[in-house]
C-alpha cells in the first residue's frame, strides 16, 4: 500500500470513530435512563452495582407508578396543547413581523428590529416578576392559559430574527413576479413566499415547541395546582418530594417525553434539509 | 393607438435625494418593440417597474390601453413582466410555473391546461413541463419565463434585461428568438437593456435614457445616424462616433466614414490627415487609432477600415484620411445639443 492509500484507509477509521463517539455521547444517557427506569430499587440503591446494565430482574412498577399514580398523562396534555399554542401564536405574529421588517423598506425597520431582540435579553429570572402581577391582573393565575400568554414573548423575538434571516434570503423578484402573475401582496406572500421560507417555519416550530416543553422559571411562578402543571415543573414537584427522588418514575418520564419529540422531529427533519440545499442552488 | 403612454413621469427617492426619473414622457404604440437603452443608473428598470406597478411614481401618469393605471397595483394591469433573474418558483414545476398565472386570474381548468399546452408548443418546452427551475439551462430558463408571460394574453409584455444572464454565444440566438416571438404574437413590449447591441437589433424605436431624463427616441437607423445630442453620439455605436472640437462646436463623424482620402468618392468630402499610432485587426475589420488635424484642434480618433478596403496603412506615418461631408454631424460645444451643418472647406 502506498502512501495515499494508508491515509485514506486511517482518515475513514476516523471518520467511523468519531461517528460512533458522537452517537453514544448522544444516545447513552437515553439508554441509561431506559434502564435505570426499569430497576428495582435495591439494584438502583446499591452502589457496587454497575448501573448501566440489570444487576437484578427487571421491574415494570416504578413506570407503572408514573402513569397511573401521578397527574403525568395531564402534565403532557398540557404541555402539549399549550405548545401547539404558543407555536401558532409565534407564527402568526412572528411571520407578517418579519417580513415587514425585512422587505418593506421602512425608515424606522432597522431600530425596531433591535427594539425587539432588546425585549428578549431580559431574562425570565427577572421578568417574571412584573409578569405575574400581568398574569394577575388579567386573572389567569394558576391557570395553564398564563403560560399561552406568557411565551410568545420569549419565542417571538428570537422566531422574528430566525424568520428575517430566511425571508432576506428570498429573492424579491420572486414575489413581485407573483404580484404581476396576478396576486395581492398577501396572495403573493402566501403563494411565493411562504413555501420557499418553509425550512425557516420549522426551525420556528422547533425553538419554539421546545422552549415551550422546557421552560421551568414562568410555569412554576405561574401555575400551582397540579391539574394545570405543564411537564417541566409537574414531573419535578410530583417525583421529588423533599429528599425523595423518584429516579426510575423520573427517568421514565423523561424518556416518554424525549422520544415522541425526538420522533416528531425527524420526520421534520426531510424537509429541513430539503429546504435548505433547495435555497442554496440559484433557482 | 398607443397601448402604453407616460406622461411626466417623475420618481424621486430618499425624499427627493435621487432622482431616479426625473420628467419622462413616451408613448408605445399597438404591436411596437420598444427599446428602453442607456447606462446602467440612467432608471430605465425604475421606469419599467413603475409601468409594472411594483413602485409608485412620485408624480405623473401611466396610461395602458387608454386607462390611468398609475394608482393601481400590478394584477390590474393585464401586464406581464419577464425579470431579469427569470424569477421562476423555484419550488414548483415548469407546468406549475406557467399556470400560476392563470389559476389567479380564475380561468377555467381545461382552459388553463390548453394555454399551458400552446405557450409551451410555441416555445418548444413540451419535454421540460415536469422539470425543476432548477434542471434548467439558462436559455431554458427563459423560455420557462417567457411562457409564463404569453399565457397571461398580456396587453404589454415587460422585459427586464432577459438576455443578461446568457452567455455570450447564446444571447445571439436569444435575441432572434425574441424578435421572431414577439413577431408572431404582435404585443407590445417594452424591453430593458444596456446593449446597444440588443437594442439595435430588437427595438422597432430606441429610448435612449441618461439621468432619468429621455434624450432621444427614434428607430435605430435615426438613433444611429443622427444623434440628438453627444451622449447619445458616444453611447451607441462601437467604436463610438469622433467628436473634434472645431470654433465653439463638436463636429462628430463615425469611425466607418472615417477612411482613406482614396476611398470617400463624394466629391465632397472633408480631408483629415491622420498620425497613426496603433491598427487592431478585429473580425476582418481594421481598426486604426490616431490624431486628426485640420478639421479641427488635433484630437485622438478611430478609423473603422472595413475588409473591403486594403490600402496599406503603418504605425508611425501619417496618412491623409476624409469624411464625406453628409456624413459630419455638428453639436453645440456647451450643451452637447445637435447645432445647425456648416460647411468646411477641405
Amino acid at each position: 500500500m502506498n502512501r495515499y492509500a494508508v491515509r485514506r484507509v486511517s482518515a475513514r477509521i476516523g471518520v467511523y470513530v468519531a461517528a460512533i463517539v458522537a452517537a453514544l455521547l448522544c444516545a447513552g444517557p437515553f439508554l441509561w435512563s431506559l434502564v435505570t427506569a426499569f430497576k428495582q430499587n435495591r439494584d438502583l440503591y446499591d452502589p457496587t452495582n454497575n448501573p448501566f446494565v440489570f444487576n437484578r430482574p427487571a421491574t415494570p412498577d416504578h413506570v407503572t407508578y408514573l402513569f397511573t399514580d401521578t397527574a403525568f398523562l395531564t402534565f403532557t396534555w398540557n404541555t402539549l396543547w399549550v405548545g401547539v399554542l404558543v407555536v401558532l401564536i409565534t407564527l402568526v405574529l412572528a411571520l407578517p413581523a418579519a417580513y415587514a421588517l425585512a422587505r418593506l423598506d421602512r425608515p424606522w425597520s432597522g431600530p425596531l428590529a433591535v427594539a425587539i431582540f432588546l425585549v428578549y435579553l431580559v431574562p425570565p429570572s427577572l421578568l417574571f416578576l412584573s409578569l405575574s402581577r400581568v398574569v394577575v391582573a388579567i386573572g389567569l393565575q394558576d391557570s395553564t392559559w398564563s403560560l399561552v400568554l406568557v411565551y410568545p414573548t420569549i419565542t417571538i423575538p428570537v422566531s422574528v430574527w430566525l424568520l428575517m434571516g430566511f425571508l432576506k434570503g428570498i429573492p424579491r423578484d420572486i414575489e413581485e413576479q407573483a404580484m404581476v402573475d396576478g396576486y395581492s401582496r398577501l396572495g403573493a406572500f402566501v403563494r411565493a413566499v411562504i413555501p420557499l421560507v418553509f425550512p425557516g417555519i420549522v426551525a420556528v416550530v422547533v425553538f419554539a415547541f421546545t422552549l415551550t416543553a422546557s421552560e421551568f422559571i414562568y410555569a412554576l411562578a405561574f401555575v400551582a395546582p397540579t391539574e394545570e402543571m405543564p411537564v417541566s415543573t409537574g414531573v419535578p414537584t410530583q417525583l421529588v418530594r423533599g429528599d425523595v427522588f423518584f429516579w426510575q418514575s423520573l427517568q421514565a418520564a423523561t424518556v416518554a417525553v424525549a422520544v415522541p419529540i425526538a420522533f416528531v422531529f425527524n420526520l421534520f427533519l426531510d424537509r429541513f434539509v430539503a429546504g435548505f440545499t433547495m435555497g442554496s442552488v440559484k433557482g | 393607438m398607443a397601448v402604453v403612454e407616460v406622461r411626466e413621469l417623475v420618481k424621486h427617492y430618499d425624499g427627493g435625494r435621487v432622482h431616479a426619473i426625473d420628467g419622462v414622457d413616451l408613448s408605445a404604440g399597438d404591436g411596437e418593440y420598444l427599446v428602453l437603452l442607456g447606462p446602467s443608473g440612467c432608471g430605465k428598470t425604475t421606469l419599467l417597474r413603475t409601468l409594472a406597478g411594483l413602485e409608485v411614481p412620485t408624480s405623473g401618469d401611466v396610461l395602458i390601453g387608454g386607462r390611468v393605471v398609475t394608482r393601481l397595483p400590478p394584477r390590474a394591469r393585464k401586464i406581464a413582466m419577464v425579470f431579469q433573474s427569470y424569477a421562476l418558483y423555484p419550488h414548483k414545476t415548469v407546468f406549475a410555473n406557467i399556470i400560476f398565472p392563470l389559476r389567479a386570474q380564475g380561468v377555467p381548468p381545461e382552459e388553463r391546461h390548453r394555454k399551458v399546452r400552446w405557450a409551451a408548443e410555441l416555445l418548444d418546452i413540451g419535454p421540460l413541463l415536469g422539470r425543476k427551475p432548477r434542471q434548467l439551462s439558462g436559455g431554458e430558463r427563459q423560455r420557462v419565463a417567457l411562457a409564463r408571460a404569453l399565457v397571461r394574453e398580456p396587453q404589454v409584455f415587460l422585459l427586464d434585461e432577459p438576455l443578461s444572464n446568457l452567455d455570450a454565444k447564446l444571447r445571439a440566438s436569444a435575441r432572434d428568438e425574441l424578435k421572431r416571438f414577439q413577431a408572431e404574437i404582435g404585443t407590445t413590449t417594452i424591453y430593458v437593456t444596456h446593449d446597444q447591441v440588443e437594442a439595435m437589433g430588437l427595438g422597432d424605436r430606441i429610448v435612449v435614457l441618461a439621468a432619468g431624463k429621455v434624450r432621444q427616441v427614434g428607430p435605430p437607423v435615426e438613433v444611429y445616424d443622427d444623434p440628438a445630442d453627444t451622449f447619445v453620439a458616444t453611447f451607441i455605436g462601437s467604436p463610438p462616433m469622433n467628436l473634434v472640437t472645431r470654433e465653439g462646436r463638436l463636429v462628430g463623424f463615425r469611425p466607418e466614414h472615417l477612411l482613406p482620402v482614396e476611398d470617400v468618392r463624394s466629391p465632397d468630402r472633408v480631408s483629415v490627415p491622420l498620425a497613426v499610432d496603433r491598427i487592431e485587426y478585429l473580425s476582418g475589420d481594421r481598426h486604426v487609432y490616431g490624431v486628426a488635424s485640420r478639421i479641427g484642434e488635433e484630437t485622438r480618433v478611430v478609423a473603422r477600415l472595413p475588409a473591403t478596403v486594403d490600402t496599406p496603412i503603418a504605425a508611425g506615418e501619417t496618412h491623409d484620411f476624409a469624411v464625406d461631408a453628409r456624413r459630419l454631424r455638428f453639436f453645440d460645444a456647451e450643451t452637447g445639443l445637435r447645432a445647425e451643418p456648416v460647411r468646411l472647406e477641405g
